[in-house]
């Protein structure tokens, strides 16, 4: 399976029995969802094939994987806002008595309410979708998915959105669907849930296969082991702390309802600080609220030691704070753009003289700073889209850096850009650390983080579960803190 | 009933009880006359701008289809004399679903935003009918009685009101796509890929058939609604047959509780919808209202249904606690 030319997940062999309930387990980006997504037809495989009792199937698209009986439960569920619960069941093969009459709502709500009796779940077939919570939502397509008497069921990640409660009632289901041989597949990153659910579990890295364990024969620092399972990448250079300088930044107990919950750090100029975590921890949501994208709830943000508040991305700007965003294509670049007037968007109030903006400047600037960042372009006035993903990080780095902060955010800095790139990025990173720039990165790439950082502040489900010095970051205690196998030093569940 | 259709009810009675305290004339049989004649285009062109706006779509070209339509019909009729009507209703229908199925081919298959390519159509088709007819108007001698009995008898007669056969039609036509869209596959596979377009897709739901039918079945109704147009007004002039249509069938359709997000409305609201916009029509004639201002009326309805819907999208997501 490749996307991009770039392999997503390679030589995978992965066998589901029924009655047994498999986990994939793995990193962010190990390519678990992947493999659900290809069983289910969403994306078809370069190679390799998928056999279902024995006999090789071709899935050119869901509905086929759904008509064999193979269906995808989603983490976010897809399904119809607008319409009721049971025509969400049946859309697509809605019961029809005689064409005259046409679809039977009466049989086709008993038929629903008789699936979701089975599933043990009490939600009404008329109830609008949209108006059920999302664990409800999940029933829903589960419901689906049993209606057309799906004999393979794959959740991806289908507990990340659900509170504690809920997760245990899915459970009491899947072993139900388990007892009624179901084969069923379980992504997952979180380790204790596997451990309760799981009768064998896959274990991938970097888009392979790397061990298949049984549950009852292992342990959780096995699997974590597993899991990592990389030497830190020697080819990152590490640069010179400097500790005596006090906090540039200093975030104080931030917390913003639903998302994260009293979060506490500091970073120093002349240092680099991560943030790792799983998706969904409240990594990215902690930066855009330090840059005024989303407001606090509670807690405060202070810089040089005075508290300080951000309505907005300019009032953190003016204070000398920039912030690369993840999405590249949607938050960081305006892709049919030109070089140098994407470099200059974040300044043009600086470059412009009653409202006209020196477009002289605008050139002469875009240009020093690609240059400096050793961008591979034809002239500056070319369409940031025809540049590759590592020149177009760079871009989007000179865009901020042109706008002289003093603390600079990177969300997942090298996501996506090749490993050439990659190292360049890496040698900028140090270079700015250098000339005195604080730097706050959020990196699932863990050998990149452990790399880079002077301290690392683990994130698990909203808290800061963990910090740990740069001798003390290991691969695995920090996947340890982040899949919550240490207790939070404070804060609770948010 | 739900209550966004309560909700359209409850404007239609307002407006028909505030116009007829100002002007009583409004409730006279001429007015009311003039409502029943207007309400059946609004509503057999509202159908199809229903199942359009269902799809998170657009058609603005409908009232360029009524008169393309309507004179396509109405040289027909010109030319054959003596045929019976029922051939008119075939040209009309024909001519009507290949203006429809071109819009269609573009925003389904070309992938064009509907409201860039209807928009286009406006004017094209616009074009077409001029120089179809070389400028020159079809009048009313030259249409058959028939045809103009349509407006003018019915079946039922109360004082000097009579319902014509043009509203028996239209309800007809309104019956016909409330089976459809409530008792068809086909019919719920247009709201669901309106409610959720990717969850459609991935349900192996045919978005692009289900796409260009909206927009061909549009057209067609456009076809059957330009002669009535005929009817009604007698005669075909290339300028204002259906000149504007698609600002008072909009507004129609939006008002009577079709979501401009897509994924719900019902037969029923739109109906409603057509009745208030044409009593609306009325209404301002009869209070003496200059036409220079419906206009900005039509306009408004639009801006006042979206704006309400947005609000209580917006208090229903804080009460869910989503936002």
């Amino acid at each position: 399976m490749a996307f991009g030319g770039q392999e997503v997940v390679k030589g995978v062999d992965i066998e589901l029995h029924a009655g047994e309930v498999h986990a994939i387990v793995g990193e962010n980006g190990a390519g678990k969802s992947t493999v659900a997504k290809l069983i289910a037809g969403v994306h078809q495989p370069t190679a390799g094939e998928i056999r279902l009792n024995g006999k090789a199937v071709h899935l050119e698209n869901p509905r086929q994987a759904i008509h064999l009986g193979i269906a995808l439960i989603h983490q976010e569920p897809l399904t119809f806002p607008d319409l009721d619960v049971a025509e969400n069941i049946f859309v697509g093969h809605q019961p029809i008595r005689n064409p005259l009459s046409g679809i039977d709502w009466n049989s086709m709500r008993r038929s629903a309410k008789a699936i979701l009796d089975e599933l043990g779940v009490s939600i009404d077939p008329k109830a609008r979708v949209s108006d059920l919570s999302v664990a409800d939502q999940q029933m829903v397509e589960l419901a689906c998915a049993l209606s057309h008497d799906a004999k393979v069921l794959l959740m991806d990640e289908t507990t990340a959105s659900l509170t504690p409660k809920e997760v245990a009632e899915l459970f009491g289901i899947v072993r139900r669907l388990k007892s009624q041989g179901k084969a069923i597949a379980f992504v997952s990153h979180h380790l204790d849930e596997i451990f309760e659910i799981a009768d064998r579990i896959t274990v991938m890295r970097d888009g392979e296969k790397v061990g298949e364990l049984i549950p009852s024969q292992t342990t959780i620092d096995e699997l974590i082991r597993l899991m990592v399972g990389r030497s830190v990448d020697a080819s990152v250079k590490t640069h010179q702390t400097v500790i005596d300088a006090p906090p540039l930044l200093k975030v104080e107990n931030l917390t913003r309802t639903g998302q994260f919950r009293n979060v506490s750090f500091e970073v120093r100029p002349g240092e680099i600080v991560g943030l790792a975590g799983l998706v969904g921890a409240g990594r990215t949501e902690v930066c855009r609220t330090i840059f005024g994208i989303d407001q606090p709830s509670s807690g405060s943000i202070q810089i040089d030691g005075k508290k300080i508040s951000v309505r907005k991305p300019t009032d953190a700007m003016e204070l000398g704070v920039a912030f690369v965003p993840e999405d590249r294509q949607h938050e960081g670049l305006l892709m049919p753009m030109s070089i140098e007037h994407n470099a200059t968007l974040a300044i043009l109030s600086k470059l412009a003289k009653f409202g006209w903006v020196d477009r002289k400047r605008e050139n002469k600037l875009a240009r020093e700073f690609a240059e400096k960042l050793q961008t591979a372009f034809r002239n500056v006035s070319q369409p940031v889209r025809e540049l590759s993903g590592g020149n177009q990080q760079k871009i989007v780095l000179a865009k901020w850096l042109l706008t002289e902060p003093r603390l600079l955010i990177l969300d997942e800095p090298t996501r996506g850009v090749d490993v050439g790139a990659k190292d360049e990025v890496h040698r900028l990173i140090l270079q700015l650390v250098d000339q005195g720039l604080a730097l706050l990165v959020v990196s699932s790439d863990l050998p990149e983080l452990l790399a880079l950082c002077d301290r690392v502040i683990v994130m698990h489900e909203g808290s800061v579960i963990q910090e740990l010095n740069r001798d003390e970051a290991t691969p695995e205690r920090v996947m340890q803190a982040a899949t919550g196998q240490v207790t939070s030093a404070k804060g609770g569940p948010i | 009933m739900k209550h966004r259709e309560i909700r359209t009810l409850a404007l239609l009675l307002i407006v028909i009880v505030g116009a007829a305290l100002r002007a009583p004339r409004f409730i006279e049989a001429t007015s009311i006359n003039s409502i029943l004649l207007w309400a059946p285009l609004l509503i057999v062109v509202g159908m199809g701008q229903m199942l359009v706006i269902v799809t998170r779509g657009i058609d603005v070209s409908v009232g360029s289809m009524v008169g393309l339509s309507a004179m396509a019909s109405g040289m027909f009729l010109r030319s054959h004399p003596n045929t019976p009507l029922v051939w008119g209703v075939a040209v009309a229908l024909l001519v009507g679903a290949a203006l429809g199925a071109i819009n269609a081919s573009v925003i389904a298959y070309g992938r064009v935003p509907a409201i860039i390519a209807t928009l286009g159509s406006l004017s094209a088709y616009r074009g077409l009918i001029f120089i179809l007819s070389h400028g020159v108007q079809v009048d009313s001698n030259d249409l058959p009685d028939s045809l103009s009995r349509w407006s003018s008898e019915g079946p039922i007669h109360l004082g000097g009101v009579t319902v014509p056969w043009l509203l028996v039609a239209a309800l007809g036509i309104a019956a016909l796509a409330a089976w459809f869209v409530r008792r068809t596959r086909t019919g719920r596979d247009i709201f669901s890929l309106g409610s959720h377009p990717e969850a459609a897709r991935l349900r192996g739901i045919p978005v692009t058939r289900i796409t260009f039918l909206v927009y061909a079945i549009t057209g067609a109704l456009c076809g059957l609604a330009g002669l009535m147009y005929a009817s009604r007004f007698g005669f075909v002039n290339p300028g204002t047959a259906g000149q504007g249509l698609e600002l008072i069938v909009i507004a129609a359709v939006v008002i009577g509780g079709v979501n401009v997000t897509g994924g719900s409305g019902s037969v029923v609201g739109v109906l409603l919808g057509c009745f208030l916009l044409g009593v609306i029509n009325v209404a301002l004639s009869v209070l003496g209202i200059d036409a220079t201002w419906q206009q900005l009326v039509y306009g408004s309805v639009i801006l006042i249904a979206v704006i309400l819907d947005t609000l209580a999208r917006r208090s229903a997501m804080r009460t869910s606690g989503a936002i």
